[in-house]
């Protein structure tokens, strides 16, 4: 007779010391795992439900302006620091961790429209309505010293938004006309035109550094190669874009900010119609950028709220309001893919979280693991009613839940009075238009 | 050093691959190009590069040449390992399905997501079943020697010949509020025990340290652990009673009058149980509210059990019927008819694929609970089996009057003799095996005997899964982690998988009401005439002009309805053509 039973002995399944960690013992055998699709299940929702009382976007706020913020710009190599300029012409420097301003001054004779840092973040140059240019260095002055600019440029026109270019020390700006600018010189360097009153925003492109794009009052985009002596291309939409955003991975996209409550993606190479309309916001929309990483871009609006998109989506993927945020005047992401921070009309600059429910410092090995857990689960069972529900859900304040209800209506209306004049005229009178196409004019060589 | 060898393309070795000597132009060097032997990647291109050992190299090369050569006369990678084949019934094992026909998908965006998706579950499924080999304990067996059957081998002869701490695994305990019941917690680790006239005891079984041990002053029908030993439930003349670990009562559940069997279903948090009155009930006791009760209407329920595999109650009905219940219809979601007797005991295996009824004409059946065909075996016993219990090796014990059967592959295959046979001097109250362990614990009419079963038990079990050894903090951390995942009673049916599956039904559903909308009555609309001036017409032309409308807009819904269905309009017009043989089909009958 040969015989063996199952016989454990407690020193080989036990940890010897307090001190050591549990001995963990896994059969991944599937009849020790009863019920796994509604236990994942389970830990879906709970995941998702989880993702949910994490979501606490707001970290804090910068208070100190005395009027609107008009412009923000992000240092090129600290993340701490940030500039503001607001409309009664101040400008000032902020430490975001201890969330205190470093240094204030009165930099223009009315609004400061416009703000950049020079590519190595030594020197940042503001433009506002008293038609200057000021160059200023980014070292908080020592005791004693004036909060001087080292160089002033006057301008022979009204300046309404600088760019600077992404490695040399040149910049743009526009106002009647779109200028090109070198550092050290004090007259431009180049100057294009074409046919437009005015233009209200400018943009260089991060990768292909030479090429920036303008938006005009006339509601057209405009294309320029800063080699080239003329503009390149300019396309005309139906209602003014506001704010124009290149995509710092790829190239060729760029996102404008539109009056008409949406914004636009577009391909340089073909104008003619956008790659995507991202809607939800319910009035116009004032400020638009990218995440460094060109997958998502943020963007904010007349309607009080910040909504963040994915690149590829047409609806955003969250929507960020306060009872006290009004109006936004601008919306950035920082460089590290982490944060936003927003200006608004009640002189507060906020900072949120990019993903509401991440955990913000470093992640345990375990912890990680689990987040990616969670997420996969989240990814298997997105389309089960319960979990998209939960995962779907917004809160939106009064003002933006009617208008949305109200827009519908409109929209609904619109399709309907359409499809009315379809069916009673002649086939072909009224053709499908896609909406894709609806929203663009024209587009100009 | 003399003459630096080319970096990356050294002259062929091979004598067929040398350029040609007789060619034309002899200062440009020439390379055979469409021959050229792969380079080696990485480290060893690198040690080829140095040319100090080049020439040994080669000679290792040409050494090796027969060895490494294959029928087709390629040489193989000199340095690949040998990888580690995983049997394919291991594959088989921790398989997820065949998975998605990739060609029926349509996009192609979508195929390539399959496809990748499809990828990442074949690894996933390939590491589980690698990690078979890193499991530390092999089963249990038993193997008799020529002239020797198992069956002929008493408790006492195992014990013997096991080691000590196996040995100490058989025991008996004499008591004497008998006939008793038991049962084992998930882990296998405790025990609690109920005598029919009031005792009942929770213990430590491994250890034999007594948690508790009470007189309830009633009669005791039958206790279950809840999903912890600090926990559990206590069948009770009128009610049913929850007790912690130390004796005291936490609970007394009015609403379970009667109860005769209990059932907890650890994944859920329920505790299932069935009435002497007939009722089905169960018992959410994380939240401690009554999930719901039903009236079976099938009369005095005696026979219940679980089925492990999708949480559905079995219970056994005196018209040789096995129901299965889950809390969420009033109705049985399948019935059975098994025997033409009554069903004295039903058990399912702990994996969901077989069940075994036993009947009181003494058949005993196993039944393939998951396509609910069968039986895959008959049997017909010496007496009724009055108790049934699988372990999870599969093993059935048969329980019948006061002794107790252990068949081994009695599923697969008929099984001829009984694996192992114990005889009690007193009749069997119930018997459970013990999970991750080979033993077979037997409450009787006087006591409790534990009995070794060798190779019954699961040898490895799963620490987050459970645990045999868990200490206190373990214990309440998995606690937790159990009740967030606790699986909501709405998700008990038949087929377990279903919540990760497409939603077919609705499907269907859809498709139905579509079809359904031929059958949809037109609504009437409702006509009011403007209000003419006098002598335009009366009111006859008044009822005829309604009638005419309302037949229109009749005739436009139901063309309507029509557009929808264009397999409607299409089955119309598709007629056979007529074939020559037609003539012979026999005319329809009008």
């Amino acid at each position: 007779m040969k015989v063996k039973v199952i016989s454990r002995s407690a020193d080989d399944y036990l940890r010897e010391k307090k001190t050591d960690i549990h001995k963990v013992f896994r059969n991944y055998d599937p009849a020790l795992h009863p019920f796994e699709a509604a236990r994942e299940y389970t830990r879906a929702l709970n995941a998702v439900k989880l993702e949910k009382v994490f979501a606490k976007p707001f970290l804090g706020n910068l208070d100190g302006h005395r009027d609107s913020v008009s412009c923000i710009a992000k240092h090129p190599k600290r993340l701490s620091t940030i500039v503001s300029g607001a409309f009664d012409g101040e400008v000032r420097v902020w430490d975001i961790p201890q969330r205190t301003c470093e240094r204030e001054f009165v930099a223009h004779n009315g609004i400061v429209r416009g703000i950049v840092y020079t590519p190595k973040g030594e020197h940042f140059i503001t433009v506002g309505d008293d038609k200057t240019i000021k160059t200023w260095k980014a070292l908080t002055p020592q005791f004693g010293e004036d909060d001087a600019p080292i160089n002033t440029v006057l301008s022979k026109s009204v300046i309404t938004s600088i760019s600077h270019h992404r490695k040399s020390p040149i910049f743009a700006t526009t106002g009647e006309i779109v200028q090109l600018w070198e550092e050290s010189r004090n007259e431009p360097l180049r100057t294009y035109q074409w046919g437009v009153d005015s233009l209200h925003d400018v943009a260089f492109n991060m990768v292909e550094q030479n090429v920036f794009g303008a938006c005009a009052s006339d509601r057209s985009i405009i294309l320029y190669d800063m080699r080239d002596h003329g503009p390149l291309r300019k396309v005309v939409m139906k209602l003014r874009p506001n704010k124009l955003a290149w995509n710092p991975m790829e190239a060729f996209t760029f996102t404008v900010a539109s009056e008409d409550y949406n914004l636009y993606t577009f391909d340089t190479r073909n104008l003619k119609k956008p790659v995507n309309i991202h809607m939800d916001h319910v009035e116009a929309v004032t400020f638009v950028d990218y995440s460094p990483t060109g997958k998502e871009f943020v963007s904010g609006s007349y309607d009080k709220t910040i909504r963040i998109f994915d690149g590829g989506h047409g609806h955003s993927r969250e929507v960020y309001h306060t009872k006290r945020m009004q109006r936004l005047t601008c919306v950035n992401w920082t460089l590290d893919n982490k944060f936003i921070i927003s200006g608004s009309d009640e002189m507060n600059i906020r900072i949120w979280k990019a993903r509401a429910s991440e955990k913000l410092g470093p992640l345990r090995p375990r912890e990680r693991t689990a987040l990616r857990y969670a997420e996969a689960l989240k990814e298997k069972f997105a389309s089960h009613p319960q979990i998209k529900r939960i995962s779907r859900h917004r809160h939106v304040p009064r003002h933006i839940y009617n208008a949305q209800r109200e827009l519908r209506t409109i929209k609904d209306k619109q399709k309907k009075k359409e499809s009315n004049k379809r069916a009673h005229s002649k086939k072909g009178e009224v053709p499908y238009q896609p909406e894709r196409e609806k929203h663009i004019i024209k587009e100009v060589h | 050093m003399g003459k630096l060898t080319p970096r990356y393309f050294t002259q062929p070795e091979n004598p067929s691959v040398d350029p040609p000597k007789n060619s034309k132009i002899p200062e440009i060097i020439q390379f055979d190009v469409s021959d050229v032997k792969k380079k080696p990647w990485g480290r060893r291109r690198e040690d080829n590069r140095t040319g100090k050992n080049h020439t040994k190299i080669t000679k290792k090369f040409d050494k090796n040449k027969s060895i490494f050569k294959t029928d087709k006369g390629e040489r193989k990678q000199q340095t690949q390992k040998k990888r580690y084949k995983v049997p394919k019934e291991w594959l088989d094992k921790y398989s997820k399905g065949e998975g998605v026909n990739l060609k029926k998908v349509k996009t192609n965006v979508h195929q390539k997501r399959i496809e990748h998706k499809e990828k990442q579950i074949q690894y996933a499924t390939d590491i589980a079943a690698k990690t078979e080999i890193l499991l530390t304990q092999d089963a249990g067996f038993l193997e008799a020697d020529g002239g020797e059957t198992t069956t002929q081998f008493t408790q006492k002869q195992i014990a013997e010949s096991v080691d000590i701490t196996a040995a100490s695994k058989s025991f008996q305990l004499n008591l004497e509020f008998g006939p008793y019941r038991s049962k084992y917690t998930k882990n296998g680790r405790h025990m609690v025990l109920g005598g029919k006239k009031g005792h009942v005891a929770a213990f430590d079984w491994v250890t034999k340290k007594l948690h508790c041990e009470i007189n309830v002053m009633e009669a005791v029908h039958d206790v279950s652990f809840l999903h912890l030993e600090t926990m559990f439930a206590v069948a009770q003349k009128d009610w049913v009673y929850i007790y912690d670990n130390q004796g005291i009562e936490l609970h007394c559940v009015k609403r379970l009058n009667k109860v005769s069997r209990m059932e907890f279903l650890p994944y859920h948090f329920l505790l299932g149980t069935c009435s002497d009155e007939g009722y089905l009930s169960w018992l959410d006791v994380s939240i401690g509210k009554l999930t719901s009760q039903y009236n079976t209407n099938l009369g005095r329920l005696s026979v219940l059990t679980q089925n492990p595999w999708n949480a559905c109650l079995c219970l056994g009905h005196a018209k040789g019927v096995v129901s299965m219940w889950s809390p969420n219809s009033r109705e049985p979601l399948a019935k059975m008819l098994c025997h033409k007797a009554p069903i004295v005991a039903a058990h399912v295996d702990p994996t969901g694929m077989y069940m075994a009824t036993s009947a009181s004409n003494r058949e005993l059946k196993i039944w393939d609970i998951r396509k609910l065909e069968g039986p895959v075996q008959e049997y017909k016993l010496v007496s009724a089996a009055t108790n049934l219990g699988f372990s999870q090796k599969k093993m059935l014990a048969v329980g019948m009057g006061n002794i107790v059967e252990v068949y081994r592959d009695c599923c697969t295959e008929a099984a001829k003799r009984p694996y192992l046979r114990h005889r009690f001097n007193n009749p069997i109250g119930n018997f459970n095996f013990c999970p991750y362990e080979d033993v077979l614990g037997v409450a009787t009419a006087r006591g409790f005997t534990s009995l070794l079963v060798p190779g019954s038990g699961e040898p490895n079990f799963d620490t987050y899964e459970a645990n045999p050894f868990q200490s206190k903090k373990q214990r309440q951390e998995s606690e937790v982690k159990a009740l967030l995942e606790k699986i909501q009673p709405e998700l008990i049916t038949l087929d377990p998988t279903v919540i990760a599956e497409v939603d077919v039904a609705t499907l269907r559903d859809k498709v139905d009401a579509k079809k359904k909308l031929l059958y949809v009555k037109p609504p009437k609309i409702n006509y009011e005439p403007r209000n003419k001036a006098k002598g335009k017409g009366g009111s006859v032309k008044l009822a005829r002009n309604k009638k005419i409308l309302r037949e229109e807009a009749k005739k436009e819904f139901i063309q309507a309805t029509k557009d929808i269905l264009p397999e409607a309009k299409d089955s119309k017009k598709k007629k056979k053509p007529f074939n020559v043989l037609d003539r012979f089909v026999p005319k329809k009958k009008v």
